[in-house]
Formats: structure tokens, C-alpha cells, sequence
């Protein structure tokens, strides 16, 4: 695959987002007038585009974007854009993202003309395939190039499905974190916590994009919604860039006086944050609360309080708005993320780093910071070898010191080293 | 002082400390404690002698200690002893009747005994203990005394503790080079039990847990005999060692936070909680997360408890435990200890006390203690039988002294 092309293209527009900024985030007394358009990316994301539409999303335009003709014509999208390959008749793109990526090439025109006037553009996608894979780089790259502010929404698929659909999604993964603001990366794998033996297959697609139009709904509502407290535009991509390996989106709501206590029990047994685990794990955490008028300080403080106190090491970012139609409902959701394994712990923490200060501090100081980084080469270096690197894997060879015990007989019981910690043993997690 | 027939001294060299108990075996049969000497352990580790120089002086200082406050000369001890390698088992041994009324006379029991002892073990273990448990007489169980019944076969059940030859001669060597003669080596776990139980407790049903500094030793009592007895070479040395591991502090830094701020249980309470901890000079300052720190001391506390219970689940020895759990050992200071083994083997768990035992106060009192007293008691026993037969007492010098020629 050609890196350069989606690579180079952000650079310039990240340098530029403070400029762009301004026209899209609205100081908090007047109402948020930033248009904004959820595009849904192959077969998945036109899925997902669907499933929004039929709940109702006030305030943004849907758009699908296919190669597969039949999709698109089940979608009651607003705005459709048919990739028609010559090659497969309009069958899709055959599995392949290199083909996806050409067909979006081709048909840069008619995505620019989608994206242009939109503030914030957000690519729903299912990541894995040709189409989703493929054209959501292409498409975040267009975005940017007309001054839209990305958002990536994307799933990335089961590991039933193969090594090979795992290894194309990493890869698309990567390329559009390149070119996208900020991705949400939600793995299948995970919603398996949530479902049991009986779940039909349709069901657990279902409950996957479920969660997918939740995470959009949390964030949407903070960028349509008055507010009560506002998150900065950036600030959101800021918190979902560079340091997503993957992220948990959970959504609670609570009713009546004992809401707030009532969110915050449910959000630390949800299982997609793994029992209030994946908050201490995760890097970055992003919680937005929706009540009706009489939502109190206090509430969000409570919510707030349970949050924070498991996710210690998270920068966490919170926005509270207000929406009449809630009353006495509290909708809590909460976008964990969690950072990649170790080796790329270095790039996301210049990655954060970076984007705090571009924020804090003069846009001079962030476009030295951003042209001087050794990210991008860094970056465009593990895109290109990302899947061969992948391939070779390391032998879990690490080596527990039983300390005082490193000379004495070995104490085996059932095939386990009892001198070892049990916690080491166990898998439990310390932090 | 005293006569020297009637003072008996348990002696136990344990993982973290060595402990000699001093008891008075009285004309009335009761045992009266009346020194107790005690020195830290360098040359222990899991319950074994890994040391011997070391080990040799810790044991002359704490039967030093011993001797001042009892105010006589030890001459002989009774010897604890334990380790991985310690195992017990259940033997059952057959005798036919043959004699024409077919009525069970004492030859019987002693043959059939003697069957039961007859044990196919490796050349290098050596039988510890062989405990009578029930006659059956034609298939009736729970018959404690044959004698007089009538029957075609009598068959008895023997709880058999052996361990390895050459290990369990380390520990005696270490004793024999301070000019001390050992009466007899006892297996620690059985000395503990006899030192809590009452003859109530052992008659329903109990389960002793000793939570040593290298070894956990188990035994299981029930209608008054031993069901069942184990060693785990896990002790609150591992408990040490994992925080050592997982704080990233040394080992004596370690021990004094397990001491301080350790818990079985992880409270709700302490989430969050951090201690400061003295740094050296030029270190940056440390604190530690106290829910850490009980994080990991529960989990490997409960996983000795778990161990146990699938033991005795395998056992089948689980059903009989009506008296409940009794904790005994230095791991018992561990606050919430009794509640975490209330949680795991889901029955009632009390901290034992040194029963039917008269003496000095304090060291009753002390659950680490619990093994040297029981080892004294353990020898009262033996002192007792030796008046009464002579015979058995001389079989047991024999075995003894079998046990150092085959060294």
C-alpha cells in the first residue's frame, strides 16, 4: 500500500485544526450550531448508519458510502454513494482494501463533494473487509482536505474470522488513525462477555453496533447539546488520538432521585469495562453525562468521583449537557480507552503529550512540536512493517524471580510453581 | 530440680524461629509447662534444614534460653519435623480368625496391626507415624477394641506419615551435634493437633491448619482418630516473598509492611490508601497502595486454603469436619485470617488454644507456640506408655536406632 499518500496529508491540517476549531466549537452560552455528518463505511458501517437512523439521531446527516450496490439499496441513508467497481459488477470489493482503496481514488470528487460544508464528519466502519478498510482512510483523508474535523468510529472483527481479517484491520486501523483526528476503536472480541451460548448470530451484530451508536450518541450529544459543561473539540480527538489499541464504550442510564448513585454501581459491573477494570487499565477516559434541568452538581460530582477514583492513571474528559426531553433520566456514557501493549507506550505518550500542549499553549508551539516530532516517521515506519512485525511473535518467556526461594526445591502442584506469587500466577492485575 | 525421667522437651526448628518447650510430666499425668526458649531461624527455609552451621547455633541458643528459665540440663528432646516431602496415607492391614470359636484374642490385634504396618514404600522413606485408626470386625465399622468379639477377619485401618530417610536426618544430625539425644521425631502438623484439640474436638470432627513461616501442615481428626494429614511447603515466607516481588521492596522491608499493614481480606476501606515508606538517603520517596499490598497477601493466603480443601475433597475428608477449622501458627496473626478460611472452606474457623495443659501463661497463649507445646504433649504420651510397657518404649529406641544405622 501506498503510506505516504494518507500520511502526509493530516500533517498539514492537524497544524491548521486551531484555525478550523473556531468555526466548529461554540463557546458554551449559545447553542452549538456545527454540522455534522455520520458517514457509514461498507457493509458494516451502513449497518450501523441504519440502526442510527431508526433511533433517531436529531441534528446530523447520514450519509453510506459501498461497493456493494444491494447494501446501499437497503439503506435509508440521505446521501448514498455507490463505488462501482467494473471488475465485480458491483459485487463489492471482493475482501480486498487495496481495491477499496482504488475505487475511493477514482472517486475522490464524490466524496469531497460529501464532505465539504460539514464541520465534523464522523466514519462509522467495520474494519477487516475491502470496503470499510479500504475507502475509511481514503474518506478521513478527503474530510480533512475540505477542513472537516474526523472522527473514526470503527469495530474491528472477531477473532473467529481469521488472522488474515485481523491483520487487515490493524493495518486499516493504523492508516486511518493517520489520517482521522481521533478513532474509537471497538473490538468484537469483547462484546462475547456480553452475550451467552444462545445469541444469535444477527443478535450479536446487533448488540455490537448497538454499543458502536451509543459511543456516536455520547459523543454526539456533547457536540449538539447545550451544555453545561463543554469539551473542546480537540480536546475529544485529543483524548481518542494515537493512543487507542482499543477502546470500551459503555452507556447506563439512571432514573429518579437515586440516579446518580444508580449509574455509577451499574458502570462498575458493566461488562464491557470489565467490571470497572477496563477504567483502571485505560489511558484515556472519556465520560459525558446527559440529564434532564434538574441535574445536579452533586449528581455529576458522584458519577464523577466513582469514575476517577478507578482510573487513576486516565486523563479523563467529561462533559455534562443538558436535555429537556431527559426529566428525571440520567444517561451516563463512558468511551474508556485503553493504550497499545508496550512496544508502542513511547509513541502514545508523545502522541498525548503532543496534543495537550497543542491545545494549552500557542499554535506555534504545537506546529514546532508537530514538525520536529519524530512521530510521524515513526509511525509511517510501523505502518509499513506493522504486519510483518506481527507475524513474529514473542515466546512468553518472562521470568518471574521467586527470590528467596531461587535455590530451594521447586514446589510443583499441579503442574503450577507454588514459589511464584499467586498473584503473578492468577494474571491479577496491580496498578 | 526436677527428675530427669519427668521433664520432657519439644523441640521445633522451624522456618522463622527455633522454639524449645520445657514440660513437667507430673505423677498425676499432667503436663506442666515450665521453660520455653525460642531464637530466630537463619538456616530454615520450607521447613528444612538448608543451613546446618546456622541452624545448629539458633537451636544451642534456644535450648540455652530454654534451660535458664526452666532452671535443669536438657539431656533428650522430642523433635519436630516437617517439609514437602512429608506425606500421609491410609493402610488398611487383614487377619484372618482362624481359631475355632473364632473369637478375637489379643494375638489377633497385634497381628493384624502388624499387617497394617507392613507398607510398600521406597527404600529411602522412612514411616514417621503409623496411627491406629478403626477395627473392623467382618466388615463392621468403628470398632476401637476388637478384643473379646467374635468374627471371621479382623482388619484394621493405620494412618501412615512417612517422609525421605536422608532429610529427616539432617534435622536429627543438627540436634545430635549438640550433645542432645532425640527421644523421637514427630511430625510437626500432628504435634500442633495434639496440642489444640480436646478429645470432643478431635471426636467430631476438626480440621488443624498450622500457618508456619515455610510450611502449612493439615491434619484431620474425626471420631477421635486422624483421617487425614498433609503438608503444603507454602508458608508466610511466600507471603513475604510475593510483596517483596510485587512492591518492589526488599525482603525485610517486605516482612515489616506484612506485619504492619498486612490483612487476609481486602477491604472496601482501604481502596486507594497509600503508606509512605522510610527511604534511604538519595533514594527518591516510595509509597506503597495498601490494597496492593492485601491484594496480594489474600490471594496467596487463599490459595493455601484452596489448596487444602481440594486435598481434603479428594479425600472425601471434607463431610466429617463438624467441630470446624482451628488455626494455629505464626500466619495466625494475620488479622482476618480466620474470617478468610471462614470464606473458603465455608465453616466455622477459630484461632486454637493450648488446651488441658497447665504452665506458664504466655506461651499458651501464643498460636505460634502450639506445635513445641504439642510436641512435649506428644512426649508426655510416649513417657506415659514406656511406664506402662516397657517393651513398646524399647521397640521405639530400636526403630530409632535403626533409623541412624541405615544413614
Amino acid at each position: 500500500m501506498t503510506n505516504p499518500d494518507p500520511k502526509l496529508p493530516p500533517e498539514p491540517v492537524i497544524d491548521s485544526r486551531p484555525l478550523a476549531s473556531g468555526e466548529v466549537v461554540v463557546p458554551a452560552p449559545s447553542p452549538r450550531a456545527a454540522s455534522i455528518k455520520a458517514i457509514g463505511v461498507g457493509g458494516a458501517g451502513v449497518n450501523i448508519i441504519e440502526q442510527m437512523i431508526c433511533r433517531g439521531l436529531g441534528g446530523a446527516g447520514f450519509a453510506a458510502v459501498n461497493t456493494d450496490n444491494q447494501s446501499l439499496a437497503a439503506s435509508s441513508a440521505a446521501e448514498k454513494i455507490f463505488l462501482e467497481s467494473k471488475l465485480l459488477r458491483g459485487m463489492g470489493s471482493g475482501g480486498d482494501p487495496e481495491r477499496g482503496r482504488q475505487l475511493a481514488e477514482e472517486n475522490l470528487p464524490k466524496l469531497k463533494a460529501m464532505c465539504a460544508g460539514v464541520d465534523v464528519v464522523i466514519i462509522v466502519a467495520g474494519l477487516g473487509g475491502g470496503a470499510g478498510t479500504g475507502i475509511s482512510p481514503v474518506l478521513a483523508r478527503v474530510a480533512k482536505e475540505t477542513g472537516s474535523l474526523v472522527l473514526g468510529f470503527v469495530l474491528t472483527p472477531f477473532e473467529c474470522e481469521g488472522g488474515r481479517r485481523l491483520r487487515l484491520a490493524q493495518h486499516g486501523l493504523s492508516e486511518l488513525k493517520a489520517a482521522a483526528d481521533g478513532v474509537v476503536c471497538l473490538p468484537n472480541q469483547r462484546i462475547f462477555k456480553l452475550i451467552d451460548e444462545n445469541t444469535s448470530v444477527l443478535d450479536t451484530f446487533k448488540i455490537t453496533n448497538e454499543f458502536l451508536c451509543e459511543g456516536i450518541r455520547g459523543f454526539w450529544r456533547l457536540l449538539t447539546h447545550q451544555g453545561l459543561m463543554n469539551i473542546h473539540f480537540n480536546d475529544l480527538c485529543g483524548v481518542v488520538r494515537d493512543q487507542h489499541a482499543e477502546s470500551a464504550i459503555a452507556a447506563v442510564e439512571g432514573r429518579g432521585a437515586g440516579r446518580a448513585r444508580e449509574v455509577a454501581e451499574k458502570l462498575l459491573v458493566h461488562p464491557m469495562l470489565d467490571g470497572g477494570q477496563m477504567l483502571g487499565e485505560a489511558a484515556a477516559v472519556l465520560v459525558s453525562v446527559i440529564g434532564g434541568p434538574e441535574l445536579a452538581m452533586a449528581e455529576i460530582n458522584r458519577v464523577m468521583e466513582q469514575i476517577s477514583r478507578h482510573a487513576e492513571r486516565a486523563q479523563i474528559l467529561m462533559g455534562a449537557v443538558i436535555d429537556e426531553s431527559f426529566r428525571d433520566r440520567m444517561v451516563v456514557t463512558v468511551i474508556a480507552t485503553r493504550k497499545d501493549g508496550a512496544p508502542s507506550k513511547l509513541e502514545s505518550r508523545q502522541g498525548g503529550g503532543e496534543s495537550m500542549p497543542a491545545d494549552a499553549f500557542s499554535p506555534g508551539a504545537a506546529r514546532q512540536g508537530s514538525r520536529f516530532n519524530p512521530r510521524p516517521a515513526g509511525d509511517s515506519a510501523r505502518t509499513r512493517k506493522g504486519p510483518a512485525k506481527m507475524r513474529q511473535t514473542q515466546l512468553a518467556l518472562e521470568m518471574v524471580s521467586k527470590g528467596r526461594f531461587d535455590n530451594s526445591e521447586p514446589n510443583i502442584h499441579k503442574g503450577e510453581d507454588l514459589d511464584i506469587p499467586t498473584y503473578v500466577r492468577r494474571g491479577m492485575a496491580l496498578n | 530440680m526436677f527428675e530427669p525421667s519427668s521433664i520432657i522437651v519439644g523441640l521445633e526448628i522451624g522456618t522463622s524461629k527455633v522454639c524449645a518447650v520445657v514440660g513437667d510430666y507430673g505423677a498425676d499425668g499432667a503436663l506442666n509447662i515450665v521453660g520455653l526458649g525460642q531464637a530466630r531461624s537463619r538456616g530454615v527455609r520450607k521447613g528444612e534444614i538448608a543451613d546446618s552451621t546456622l541452624a545448629e547455633e539458633d537451636v544451642r541458643h534456644a535450648i540455652a534460653e530454654a534451660e535458664q528459665m526452666a532452671d535443669i540440663e536438657i539431656r533428650s528432646v522430642f523433635l519436630g519435623v516437617t517439609g514437602g516431602h512429608v506425606r500421609g496415607f491410609n493402610n488398611r492391614g487383614v487377619h484372618p480368625i482362624v481359631s475355632t470359636d473364632r473369637e478375637i484374642s489379643e494375638d489377633d490385634v497385634q497381628d493384624v496391626i502388624k499387617n497394617a504396618k507392613i507398607i510398600n514404600l521406597p527404600a529411602q522413606n522412612h514411616v514417621l507415624h503409623a496411627i491406629r485408626q478403626h477395627f473392623l470386625v467382618d466388615e463392621r465399622d468403628g470398632i476401637s477394641n476388637p478384643v473379646g468379639m467374635f468374627g471371621s477377619k479382623v482388619e484394621v485401618d493405620m494412618h501412615v506419615v512417612h517422609g525421605a530417610l536422608h532429610r529427616l536426618q539432617t534435622a536429627i544430625r543438627a540436634v545430635k551435634s549438640l550433645q542432645i539425644e532425640v527421644d523421637d521425631i514427630v511430625f510437626t502438623g500432628l504435634a500442633s493437633s495434639l496440642a489444640l484439640l480436646t478429645n470432643e474436638q478431635k471426636e467430631l470432627g476438626s480440621l488443624v491448619i498450622d500457618l508456619g513461616g515455610g510450611t502449612t501442615e493439615y491434619v484431620v481428626y474425626s471420631k477421635g482418630i486422624i483421617k487425614h494429614t498433609g503438608v503444603l511447603a507454602v508458608g508466610g515466607d511466600h507471603v513475604s516473598n510475593d510483596l517483596a516481588y510485587g512492591l518492589k521492596v526488599p525482603l525485610s522491608r517486605a516482612e515489616q509492611l506484612k506485619l504492619e499493614h498486612g490483612s487476609a481480606v481486602v477491604d472496601e476501606s482501604v481502596k486507594g490508601q497509600t503508606i509512605p515508606i522510610p527511604n534511604d538517603v538519595g533514594l527518591p520517596q516510595k509509597s506503597i497502595n495498601i490494597e496492593h499490598l492485601r491484594r496480594i497477601m489474600a490471594a496467596r493466603l487463599e490459595e493455601i486454603f484452596q489448596i487444602i480443601g481440594q486435598d481434603l475433597d479428594q479425600a472425601g475428608a471434607l463431610d466429617y469436619l463438624r467441630a470446624g477449622v482451628f488455626l494455629c501458627g505464626g500466619g495466625t496473626r494475620i488479622p482476618q485470617i480466620a474470617k478468610l478460611a471462614e470464606q473458603v472452606f465455608d465453616m466455622p474457623v477459630s484461632v486454637g488454644k493450648t488446651n488441658s495443659i497447665s504452665g506458664l501463661k504466655s506461651a499458651l497463649d501464643q498460636p505460634e507456640f502450639a506445635t513445641a507445646i504439642g510436641l512435649a504433649k506428644f512426649g508426655s504420651f510416649q513417657q506415659r506408655k514406656r511406664t506402662v510397657k516397657a517393651s513398646l518404649a524399647g521397640g521405639i529406641k530400636n526403630t530409632f536406632g535403626q533409623l541412624f544405622k541405615r544413614g
